[in-house]
């Protein structure tokens, strides 16, 4: 029997508010443990949440850019469970009237457009952690350490419209791409800023029955959330065919071992006895709100990909690379405002930028070349004062200094040689002092053409015009 | 007459014309709760240096000339409120060490103006419950007769109104906590409107119903309480950012062609809830001539949704309260069980030991009612009843300007009488759980005393933000009477 996976995707993504979503504490990540609390997401007895407004136009703006509906009533949720990282014995969240419904997002794979529906997203808060046995001055124990309680999180919760482990990492990288483009999160996954659980069945091919589902945890690369679904499928593809039955579990994804295990079955479940938080008040949102943010909204990921197509002519790769993050694509087009030569803007983004960005572990934002400046730079290429050559010079030195390109090509003498006489003259004395390579080349072993342009170069300090060069060269050697 | 039979503004304007200082008015409560408290109970703590230092401060504020009319003013505050630096224990074991990092802001307020804090009062256990015999830290006695009970939950804030040991009080009210226990002790207790008065800092039982209100000597105490406490918090949501009246301007003693609205499920038809004990009948009755007699007209009213009441606040309240009551796990504050072998068991040892029973009885009731598969049964359907509920004080006050019931239907009954029958005690706050329901204000005036000498309190109840049309009618009636005047023998 041939099997058909199907996955959902829970997504949590942390929100970059300076502060809590229902008080004002610090969000930063790794004070001092407890450092950033007070009475509120500490749970005191009498503390009462107020929600934080930047909250709620990042989860508009999150709900806009996935094509959902806004709801213009909604409510916020509790949800009881007892832990100790938990400091209410509840979470705020929101159940039956989330923030967002019904929207949805297009994925590429293998070259097809797949829609993959969004159910809901919605606003909660995180909980705290637990801290064993290394805590300072508490010596063998364990800690809890609530700086985390109350950060705020959007909850993205997808249709199972995914039907591999491909799919789901191509929905989740497109997801991370738009809130990291959003700036409403710093997608860091190592530190759990944007994670990930995982509905996953599987169901003969043809059927029309939905298997049980596991929910896998704790998945929070993409690397990770392939591995995980795709052990998580074949477990369970195995387990049905060797006569057994999946069940309704929650099932635990260990990146160390590639494997997932089970967590809790159905019947261990949590009842969250889910009901309106009565210290808060329905957030009600107009059209106004929402048009108003829908018009603040930066032009998204997939919209910009395809006008860098048509406007600039690149390439679908190209488009790709440029639209990665949205500081690459603005990057891009503010050096094209500089000089129109988008294709060698492109390659130079691609190209040096990125390595010597590589090289620095910088990002994009913090380059030292402006946009401005590279293209000055492509001026000069492009212009016939610089060859590409020594434009690569140039651009380190620019990296280090931040200066104009001009300035270094003029004080460091860079100029490029085009002055047909001088070359001649160059090329003179190199066949004169070559005269070996001159005779087998002269007898048909063209392949020594390249050892006179570099000696050409080397003479000129790689200032000549090297289309000059070969031109001139090639003349001469004739004869 | 002695320094702590005073009300608030006739303490006020000795104080101002320099006839006394705080620091004696507040020797005296001092002098005062000690003398009494071994018969009453009132108090869980008193706060002598507090209450010294506070009075200080006053008479230096008085003698600056910035006098509020709170400043110097003895007051003390139900142990749900939180008080920085000062224990605050909500009548329960499992809080009897948290000492919180933070005040209340009614408290706030308070302190603001230059008011005195004498103690912390004596409840019900986390406000559970109508004869304050539920607290871990002991019974409190009904000043007027000490055999029986002084109502709950905010029984300490009344009966230490009634045995002169603070000029006023705050209580809270969930479904009948301020309104009952005044009507046991005969003093003036007013619930206001959900929304009034900030809820931060005050525990939490049941968030959709609780409020914040005061307990005075006389009706002009309260509106000066209510207009101190009252307005919008930013720290509480569901606080309303309407104006604050001055409360007092109002009390014009006149109810000249007032409609007041009486609700025949609360007369004729409650024979079928067992009834109104006569004497609270005729105290009624007696109440009704006044009012004609002061011009007011009355006006026969259906609140047809009356007998659900009870039960959806049993319902709706214990939900809630399951949920707020869930922070409570010996984690981070309160009591921790010594005999935890691993976490859960830390958390669920420190509650079972930390809680008592009628708190226990009402986390597991609400539980229930919150469950998957009883959810929609139970809680959904007690907030469609509490909408029902809403509407019928909707419709009537399209008639009257206020309504006028009893608060309890018999006065205070006596120690231990329905400790172990919490149905019937549940059935004690049967005529004032229907105004939390609704979210509208309400107040308990005295009105007279039973054939044994246990006052008796009738309720008005006014329109949501109405608490001036309540307390000037309640004013007037005041003025009519001489009932606020007696005290208790103690």
């Amino acid at each position: 029997m041939k099997f058909q996976p199907v996955i959902g995707l829970e997504v949590h993504v942390q929100l970059k508010t300076d502060s809590k979503i229902f008080c004002g504490c610090s969000t930063r990540f790794g004070a001092e443990p407890n450092s950033q609390t007070c009475p509120v997401c500490l749970g005191m007895p009498g503390a009462l949440p107020v929600l934080n407004k930047k909250v709620v136009e990042f989860a508009v703006k999150a709900g806009l850019a996935t094509n959902c509906s806004i709801s213009h009533h909604s409510i916020f949720a509790r949800k009881n469970y007892f832990y100790p990282d938990l400091p209410k014995g509840y979470q705020i969240s929101q159940f039956e009237d989330p923030i967002c419904r019904e929207g949805w997002l297009d994925i590429q794979i293998n070259g097809e457009e797949k829609r993959i529906g969004i159910t809901r997203i919605h606003m909660e808060e995180d909980a705290g952690k637990l801290v064993h046995n290394d805590v300072s001055g508490l010596g063998e124990g364990s800690g809890v350490d609530l700086n985390r309680a109350c950060t705020p999180l959007l909850e993205v919760v997808s249709e199972p419209d995914l039907r591999s482990s491909d799919e789901a990492v191509s929905y989740l990288k497109q997801l991370h791409q738009i809130v990291t483009w959003l700036n409403i999160c710093d997608g860091n996954m190592e530190e759990g800023s944007f994670r990930c659980d995982a509905n996953v069945s599987v169901m003969p091919i043809g059927s029309d029955t939905l298997g049980t589902r596991a929910e896998i945890k704790n998945v929070n690369s993409f690397r990770f959330v392939k591995q995980a679904i795709e052990y998580e499928i074949q477990r369970q593809i195995d387990l049905i065919e060797d006569g057994g039955t999946v069940v309704q579990e929650t099932r635990l994804f260990d990146p160390n071992s590639g494997t997932t295990r089970s967590m809790r079955g159905k019947e261990e479940a949590h009842d969250y006895r889910y009901f309106p938080d009565p210290d808060l008040v329905p957030l009600v949102i107009d059209d106004e709100w929402v048009e108003r943010a829908r018009g603040e909204l930066p032009e998204l990921p997939e919209h910009k990909r395809q006008r860098f197509i048509a406007e600039f002519g690149a390439s679908e790769y190209d488009a790709e690379v440029l639209t990665a993050s949205r500081g690459l694509s603005e990057y891009f087009e503010e050096a094209v405002a500089f000089h129109q030569n988008a294709k060698a803007v492109s390659n130079w983004i691609m190209g040096e930028v990125t390595r010597a960005l590589n090289d620095s572990g910088k990002e994009i934002d913090q380059c030292p070349v402006t946009p401005r400046l590279l293209g000055e730079l492509l001026k000069l290429i492009d212009g016939g004062t610089i060859s590409g050559k020594i434009a690569k010079t140039v651009f380190d030195e620019m990296w280090r200094s931040g200066r104009e390109p001009k300035d270094i090509v003029e004080e460091q003498g860079l100029v490029q040689v085009s002055d047909s006489g001088a070359i001649e003259a160059i090329i003179d004395g190199i066949m004169a002092a070559n005269q070996g390579q001159v005779e087998e080349y002269r007898g048909g072993k063209e392949k020594v053409f390249g050892f006179f342009v570099g000696q050409v170069m080397k003479a000129s300090k790689g200032k000549a015009n090297p289309a000059l060069v070969n031109e001139l060269l090639l003349n001469k050697l004739k004869g | 007459m002695e320094l702590f039979d005073l009300t608030i503004h006739e303490l006020h304007n000795k104080l101002i014309a320099g006839e006394v200082s705080s620091v004696e008015a507040t020797t005296a409560m001092l002098a005062r709760i000690e003398a009494v408290e071994p018969a009453v109970g009132s108090f869980i703590t008193v706060t002598p240096e507090q209450a010294l230092a506070d009075a200080e401060a006053a008479d230096r504020r008085i003698a600056s000339g910035n006098a509020d009319v709170l400043t110097g003013i003895p007051l003390a505050l139900k142990d749900i409120f939180l008080t920085e630096g000062i224990r605050t224990t909500c009548g329960s074991r499992i809080l009897h060490n948290f000492i919180p990092p933070y005040s209340a802001t009614s408290w706030e307020k308070l302190r603001n103006q230059g008011a005195v804090l004498l103690g912390k009062l004596n409840q019900d256990e986390f406000a559970m419950g109508s004869s304050s015999e539920s607290s871990a830290f002991g019974i409190t006695r009904n000043p007027w007769n000490t055999e029986y009970i002084p109502g709950g939950s905010s029984g300490g804030s009344a009966a230490a109104i009634a045995a002169r040991q603070a000029l006023a009080t705050l209580g809270t009210d969930t479904g009948g906590s301020i309104r009952q226990p005044s009507s046991h002790c005969g003093c003036v207790g007013l619930k206001p409107t959900y929304g009034r008065v900030s809820r931060y800092g005050v525990i939490a039982y049941a968030s959709s119903l609780d409020q914040v209100g005061p307990l005075t000597r006389d009706v002009t105490d309260c509106a000066v309480m209510l207009g101190a406490v009252a307005g919008h918090d930013p720290k509480d949501s569901t606080s309303v950012d309407t104006p604050v009246p001055d409360y007092t301007a109002g009390l014009t003693g006149s109810v000249e062609g007032l409609r007041i609205g009486l609700p025949k499920e609360y007369f004729h038809d409650s024979n079928s809830r067992g009834g109104l004990d006569p004497d609270v009948q005729t105290a009624m009755d007696r109440a009704i001539e006044t009012y004609r007699g002061l011009g007011a007209e009355f006006v026969d009213i259906s609140l047809p949704h009356t007998d659900y009441a009870v039960a959806t606040y049993y319902l709706i309240a214990t939900a809630e309260a399951s949920s707020n009551l869930a922070r409570y796990d010996g984690v981070r504050f309160g009591h921790r069980s010594e005999q935890a072998e691993s976490l859960i068991d830390m958390m669920t040892k420190s509650r079972s030991e930390g809680f008592g029973m009628e708190v226990k009885r009402r986390i597991m009731l609400g539980t229930y009612a919150l469950s998957s598969g009883y959810y929609d049964a139970y809680y959904v359907k007690a907030q469609k009843v509490r909408t029902l509920i809403m509407q019928d004080f909707t419709r009537a006050f399209e008639r009257v300007d206020a309504i006028l019931t009893p608060v309890a239907p018999t006065p205070a009954f006596k120690i231990g009488e329905k400790v172990d029958d919490p149905l019937q005690m549940y059935l004690s706050d049967i005529f004032t759980i229907p105004v939390n329901l609704a979210g509208t204000c309400a107040m308990s005036v005295p009105a007279g005393f039973s054939a044994s000498g246990l006052p008796i309190g009738l309720q008005l109840i006014g329109k949501p933000f109405g608490e001036e049309t309540i307390l000037r009618a309640a004013h007037a009636f005041e003025q009519a009477t001489e009932w606020h005047t007696r005290k208790a023998n103690i």
